[in-house]
């Protein structure tokens, strides 16, 4: 198990380099434009340019720039923005942070509770009503955009039923946990009710799909054969192989949270987060912001998809030999 | 059990019927499919008479502001843009819906340009986006996948270590990259040349980050057929490596990439409107439902229609390209319906 912990998270590090590289390629290498001219944002003066590039060594090797570009980042944390002079790219990013993972890991928390419930049960209770509807939470899941969902969201609790309903619902933004729980949860409901909404729908209707295979399957036999009860065999024994896709996914959609969605819930909801800053940074085209926030999201992907990779494994010890 | 006689029958009735036509039928059969193409057929004429509508029945043109422009509501003249009564009264309210089709339907945006009218023409931008830059993935997908899968060795090595990067990279991080830098400047490889402000640019960068998701699936199926006996009868034949992967391999991969294609089409709408919402997709003055979505945003608690019908357009669509392609799952792939799968 060692063993393969350590193999996979080599690979994670090389899966990091590589897309570091990527970046920097898409960035620095494509033709067009001069490099400097991107950095420096739109209508830049001559003395920017010429700081950015000495700062940066665009006269010298691609190689020598992709050091000094990762050392600005990682090293020496003193990248600047030159859209918003002075500004310090990487504090800016670490002082997201908490707001993106507080909307993440809460709406992870919902969707796998809500998508593993629903799917139980619609796999348990097949021709029910549960399952359609099921099935329909699960189009739905693959086929709103969540961030016009959020915004149907906030039309509805905080303009059309604001006066009645939804009296008590905050204004959009964040509350930092240190205005007490209560606040930070309230703040974050409805950003994570959205979220977690369309993923238990993916979620409930997959796992529905495993679980009915599962049913189906020898070993299910033997253990009604054996005389178990049918709740003992749905959750013991046919839920727990049904799980590991369930789990594998996960790993895929948390990362992509912290890299996608979840930027775009962050911009409906005003939660001043990653994606927040990514946004604003699309707006002016700010790049050393763009280039920050891109390789802190890929950090993050890369780091949750090695962790579910290990805790596949845990679950399933053949993976280890693969 | 009934599954696989109604599976097996039509085949003993009908022994001509070639395995697409069989799927056809099945396809036929499949009633919530059929209602998806159906609704999908109905959303593509809208699009496609989008000119027809702002010509002649609306009479306006959706690419220019029209911030000093009329419109008649309930016999009386009011201006389409009128000075906002909140606050300080700095801002413009355009026009709400007026539910006639012959003007402002469903009201203005913020430079006055008819709603209705814009949404016919995002659309078909929304869907030709959607719908070719899903077949240009699944066409780059299946050459490489093929490739990868066949001949093994250094050339799988490098594609899939390729495709695993790509897989690894958040899909909207790398398209954000991608689209910040080539808005700018446009794309200049080789012979292409896409200027900067044109469509094709969101169709290639959506395509390009898709690619893996398609290549994968398919390189294990290669690899899995590359040990069966007619692949190896066609080697002991003499055939050519091109003509073994044109004529035994890719007809025999080809129902999952038909499966991908609806798909990957809804996949690829959703991340263009995505784009288009972080302003990095479809560039003004051209319209896409996902643009249309950003324009409403700021009109959201005055003007709602705007985003709801925009977000509507794209989750019907969605949702009708995700049913059908189901139905093609199923009827391409009968085993998955054997098994009872979803």
């Amino acid at each position: 198990m060692i063993g393969y912990i350590l193999r996979r998270f080599g690979a994670a590090v090389l899966v990091l380099f590589a897309i570091s590289v990527l970046v920097f390629l898409i960035f620095f290498a494509t033709p067009g434009v001069d490099p400097a001219a991107r950095i420096a944002g739109k209508n830049a003066d001559p003395a920017t340019l010429a700081q950015v590039r000495a700062s940066f060594g665009f006269d010298r090797p691609l190689p020598v720039q992709y050091v000094l570009m990762m050392k600005h980042l990682f090293v020496s944390h003193d990248l600047t923005s030159f859209v918003n002079r002075g500004t310090l790219v990487i504090p800016q990013i670490i002082d997201a942070v908490p707001v993106t993972l507080s909307l993440v890991v809460g709406a992870a928390v919902i969707w796998m509770v809500l998508g593993v419930g629903m799917g139980t049960l619609a796999g348990a209770m097949r021709g029910t009503l549960v399952d359609p509807l099921v099935m329909l939470l699960g189009v739905f899941g693959v086929s709103l955009p969540v961030y016009w969902l959020g915004e149907v969201v906030n039309l509805i609790t905080q303009k059309q039923l604001h006066g009645s309903v939804f009296s008590w619902v905050p204004p959009l933004g964040y509350a930092p946990l240190s205005q007490g729980v209560g606040q930070w949860a309230l703040h974050l409901l409805f950003p994570w009710l959205t979220l977690a909404l369309l993923y238990a729908g993916i979620y409930a209707r997959l796992l529905r799909g495993e679980l009915i295979n599962a049913l189906n399957e020898d070993y299910v036999r033997t253990a009604r054969a054996k005389g178990l009860s049918e709740r003992r065999i749905l959750i013991r024994h046919a839920l727990r192989c049904s799980l590991i896709p369930i789990v594998s996914l996960f790993g895929l959609d948390f990362g992509a949270l912290v890299g996608g969605a979840a930027l775009l819930t962050e911009v409906v909801f005003g939660l001043p987060g990653v994606g927040k800053l990514t946004y604003q940074a699309l707006q002016n085209l700010d790049l050393p912001v763009i280039m920050g926030t891109v390789l802190y999201a890929a950090f993050f992907v890369v780091l949750a998809n090695a962790v579910v990779d290990v805790l596949y494994a845990r679950l399933d010890p053949r993976v280890r030999r693969a | 059990m009934t599954a696989a006689v109604e599976t097996v029958a039509p085949r003993a009735a009908r022994p001509s019927a070639g395995p697409w036509r069989q799927a056809l039928r099945r396809l036929a059969r499949n009633r919530s499919a059929m209602i998806a193409a159906a609704g999908l057929v109905l959303i593509v004429l809208a699009c496609a008479l989008a000119p027809v509508y702002a010509g002649s029945i609306a009479h306006t043109d959706p690419f220019t502001s029209n911030a000093s422009g009329t419109a008649v509501v309930n016999g009386a003249r009011v201006p389409v843009l009128a000075q906002s009564t909140e606050g300080l009264g700095l801002g413009v309210t355009p026009i709400g819906p007026t539910w006639n089709p012959g003007s402002f339907f469903l009201g203005a945006d913020n430079q006055g340009r008819d709603v209705m009218a814009r949404l016919l023409y995002g659309g078909r931008n929304s869907l030709m986006i959607g719908l070719s830059s899903a077949a240009l993935c699944c066409v780059l997908a299946t050459l490489l996948g093929v490739l990868a899968g066949y001949f093994g060795g250094w050339i799988d090595a490098v594609l899939s270590r390729f495709f695993d990067v790509i897989w690894a990279f958040p899909v909207y991080l790398l398209a954000i990259c991608l689209s910040v830098v080539l808005l700018t400047s446009g794309l200049h490889v080789g012979p292409i040349h896409i200027d900067a402000g044109s469509l094709a640019l969101p169709v290639v960068i959506i395509a390009l980050i898709y690619v893996p998701y398609v290549a994968r699936p398919l390189r294990g199926q290669v690899i899995a057929l590359r040990n069966k006996e007619f692949l190896h009868a066609a080697v002991g034949l003499g055939a050519s490596d091109l003509r073994i992967m044109r004529r035994e391999v890719l007809p025999n991969v080809l129902p999952t990439v038909v499966v991908f294609l609806p798909l990957m089409t809804a996949l690829n709408m959703l991340t263009e409107s995505a784009l288009s919402f972080l302003s990095v997709g479809v560039q003004s003055p051209d319209a896409s439902w996902g643009t249309i979505i950003n324009d409403g945003l700021a009109l959201l608690y005055t003007r709602p229609a705007i985003t709801i019908a925009a977000g509507l357009c794209v989750g019907l669509t969605a949702v009708a390209l995700n049913v059908l392609g189901d139905g093609v799952r199923d009827a391409l792939d009968p085993n998955a319906r054997l098994r009872g799968g979803a």
